[in-house]
């Protein structure tokens, strides 16, 4: 038996741990990307981004509501994944005119980063009344379709485990979806012209406007790209837990330390940073009890619930990894550049 | 506009603003509000000295906010004897293990070289020091919090009066500024802002869960006043007796002497909640003014105009050897603890300290607004945009309540739309606010009172 023991016991990690982490980093991983686009090209850090999250969510459900009751779905996937390009549209319509209406005056006046980062606090400000005016402050679940890939309770009986490993579809959906966003985004970046001449114009504005690259151009595709990635972000988060203005405004930190960890300014660090965060706060914020129990003699048995941190300080995590980091190594895991 | 006069000018209309509350709502409101506005003027002030002055951008005035109350409720509840006996020992030996290991840590960090000996060690010391720590806490606080859950349930304070913590919540404030300081300043800019950010959610985290040092989300009622209680007052003779001078010709015009009896009670309650009211307000003026006077002498001092320097040409100023990094960590720290101060003062103004009140919005970018509509670079400026931004705040809500009323004029009383705009009407202050500071960064960057530049 002592096989199955270990058995279990990795099935209890993988339940509790991995699948979680996996599908959490990867919306983390989208959100820090839609950041850190920002950040390379138009060059400041965007308070309002965790908003923009919100917002693009919020008009996901609207959208998924209308297509309910208008009576169509999308079968065993949610609506929302329908709903989603329209979103998508509201959104980066949404961002430019606040673009047009706010940010384009201070990039022509070449205002200094922070002042940029001011003005998208005022953002974050406008954007937080808009959401909880449509839709208010309360917690929304907007999941429909089917819930279980894999069901504890199935595959126990399956394998005559003890312990049970639940694939929600949702965690399947979002690693998906987020393969495919960062694989056509890295496409983007390095094979298309367009791609290019971002990273022509972010690596070095002077040089790329000589070579003939069109900045007002560049500037509505960065917010374009951003509002598809934090929307599906967004929408990935939300269907998976649920929807609330404030958790989506306190994932901002987790974010920025991403973006940090990572390596501020480049994509993969992004995506790096974004599994990082993840892993660590589940991986710290989980209680072996269990886990050790399976795996230890019974003498060796631990009396506590074998956990680093209560998930009250999720936050600290996300922050303790950021001050390491800009501690032994400032310029992030991806040595950080302009994209 | 001359800019002698914007600073008079804008003090006289805020004046009239408070003024028309008294006469229109109760002098009550208005001197509940003005002592908030003084509170908030003064983390203001804090926040401009660090950007303002230093271009520093803090986005953690909440969590400085917080430990000042904390400071508060440490400082001035009586122990608990009983909680010390029984898990004082525990807490203890937890806290020098953690003090210990962290030394450690910093000892391995600067002196060792050899990377494969020092990354072991490190491991090593973070394992057997959360070993030793879980040891000895885990089961301590559980003592703690299962004494007398209801009432008190944590360690206490020291019982010393109320006044004491706002100077020890600057020390506080000061301490955990120069933690982040010494890590983050030698960065870029941005990593500032979000290493505060970080630190304010820890710091409110800690103050919401760790129940043993601060009751967590049960909060901390019924704290130390230093001013009279109002019961207190209506119950002593020079008190009556001030009332009834004060309104002498109202009580002579009355009839009867019963009648005139129960107008004096009225009286006497009335008076004895703005008498408190005022006693607060004369207090926190005080700290207001010195807070004030202090920064003014440091800002006009050498030392003043060196950091103007810096935040104005870091290249040049640290051409002519100025030190630029331990110049940003003083002003970080200065900054911080007036924070500090302002949130121990709050703490007391409310006799409680409620954690889960604690919102970044509130206590971190309302501060910003203040500071950046008041003028940054200038601390009257400070003290106007605190005044300002905090009668918006409060007044916003009757305004937009009022407003979507008249959006929904046309509607039945029981229209799911009109329910709806009545229902998110708080929200539009959220609008106001962020439309205020965006206003304001486009069409007056240097804000109603701006800096003085000044030429030699």
């Amino acid at each position: 038996m002592e096989n199955f023991e270990f058995i279990n016991a990795m099935v209890l990690l993988a339940n509790f741990v991995i699948v979680p982490a996996l599908s959490y980093g990867s919306q983390l991983a989208l959100a820090t990307l839609s950041l850190t686009i920002i950040y390379g090209v138009l060059r400041f850090s965007n308070f309002a981004q965790a908003d923009w999250m919100s917002f693009g969510t919020m008009a996901t459900i609207l959208f998924t509501w209308l297509f309910q009751s208008a009576g169509i779905n999308a079968g065993i996937l949610p609506t929302a994944l329908l709903a989603l390009p329209l979103a998508i549209l509201v959104t980066a319509l949404f961002c430019l005119l606040i673009d047009r209406s706010v940010y384009s005056f201070y990039r022509k006046q070449k205002s200094q980063p922070i002042v940029l980062m001011i003005v998208s606090v005022g953002v974050m400000f406008i954007l937080q009344a808009v959401v909880r005016f449509i839709i208010g402050p309360n917690d929304r679940k907007f999941f429909d379709g089917e819930k279980y890939i894999v069901h504890a309770l199935d595959f126990k009986n399956y394998f005559g485990l003890e312990e049970g490993l639940t694939i929600k579809s949702t965690q399947l959906i979002t690693v998906i979806v987020a393969l495919v966003a960062m694989i056509s985004l890295f496409y983007f970046l390095q094979r298309t012209k367009l791609g290019k001449s971002m990273r022509a114009y972010s690596n070095n504005e002077d040089l790329a406007l000589l070579s003939g690259i069109n900045p007002e151009k560049i500037v509505i595709v960065t917010w374009i790209i951003s509002s598809i990635l934090i929307t599906t972000a967004g929408v990935l988060y939300g269907l998976d837990k649920s929807f609330k203005p404030f958790t989506y405004f306190n994932l901002l930190l987790p974010m920025f330390a991403a973006a940090i960890v990572g390596g501020i300014g480049s994509p993969i660090g992004a995506v790096i940073g974004g599994y990082v965060i993840a892993f660590s706060e589940i991986t710290l914020t989980y209680a072996y009890k269990k886990f050790f129990v399976y795996l230890l003699p019974e003498s060796l048995e631990p009396s506590g619930l074998m956990q680093v941190l209560s998930t009250d300080y999720k936050f600290a995590i996300s922050f303790i990894i950021l001050v390491i980091v800009l501690i032994v190594r400032p310029t992030g895991i991806v040595r950080g550049k302009i994209i | 506009m001359n800019d002698e006069l914007r600073a008079p000018i804008a003090f006289t209309i805020m004046g009239i603003l408070l003024a028309i509350v008294g006469f229109t709502q109760s002098w009550s409101v208005s001197l509940s509000v003005i002592n908030l506005c003084i509170i908030s003027s003064i983390m203001a002030i804090g926040v401009n000295l660090q950007w303002g002055y230093g271009g520093l951008f803090n986005a953690g005035v909440m969590g400085f906010t917080a430990l000042g109350g904390l400071t508060a409720v440490l400082v001035s509840h009586d122990p608990i004897y009983e909680a010390w006996d029984k898990a004082g020992v525990g807490i203890v030996i937890s806290a020098i293990i953690f003090v210990l290991s962290i030394t450690a840590l910093l000892f391995v960090f600067r002196n060792i070289e050899n990377k494969q000996i020092r990354n072991t060690l490190i491991i090593l010391i973070i394992v057997f020091g959360l070993i030793g720590i879980n040891n000895f806490y885990g089961p301590s606080i559980d003592i703690i919090e299962s004494i007398n859950p209801a009432k008190t349930g944590f360690l206490g304070g020291l019982g010393l009066p109320i006044i004491f913590s706002w100077l020890i919540a600057a020390v506080v404030a000061g301490l955990v500024a120069w933690v982040i300081g010494k890590i983050t300043l030698r960065l870029r800019s941005d990593y500032l802002a979000i290493a505060t950010l970080g630190i304010s959610e820890i710091v409110i985290a800690v103050v919401k869960h760790e129940d043993w040092l601060s009751r967590g989300v049960k909060n901390v009622s019924g704290l130390d006043r230093p001013v009279p209680y109002e019961i207190e007052l209506q119950q002593s003779e020079w008190f009556l007796n001030l009332v009834e001078i004060i309104n002498f010709s109202k009580l002579e015009a009355m009839q009867s002497l019963s009648s005139r009896q129960d107008l004096l009670n009225d009286l006497v309650i009335d008076s004895s909640g703005i008498f408190v009211k005022l006693c607060y307000a004369g207090l926190f003026f005080s700290v207001l003014l010195l807070i004030f006077y202090l920064s003014q002498l440091a800002l006009n001092s050498p030392w003043g105009r060196m950091l103007r320097a810096i935040r104005d040409n870091e290249e040049a100023a640290s051409a002519m050897g100025k030190n630029i990094f331990a110049q940003h960590l003083q002003i970080f720290i200065i900054g911080s603890a007036i924070i500090g101060i302002a949130g121990a003062m709050l703490t007391t103004l409310d006799g409680q300290f409620t954690p889960g009140s604690y919102r970044p919005l509130r206590f971190t970018f309302i501060i910003w607004l203040m500071v950046i509509i008041g003028g940054s670079g200038n601390n009257l400026g400070s003290i106007f945009g605190g005044f300002f931004i905090w009668f918006i705040w409060i007044e916003a809500e009757p305004l937009s309540i009022g407003f979507m009323n008249m959006l929904a004029g046309g509607l039945e009383y029981d229209n799911p739309l009109r329910m709806h705009l009545l229902g998110s009407a708080a929200h539009l202050r959220l609008f106001i606010m962020g439309l205020l500071l965006l206003l304001a960064l486009r069409f007056m960057p240097k804000g109603v009172i701006p800096e003085k530049i000044q030429k030699k």
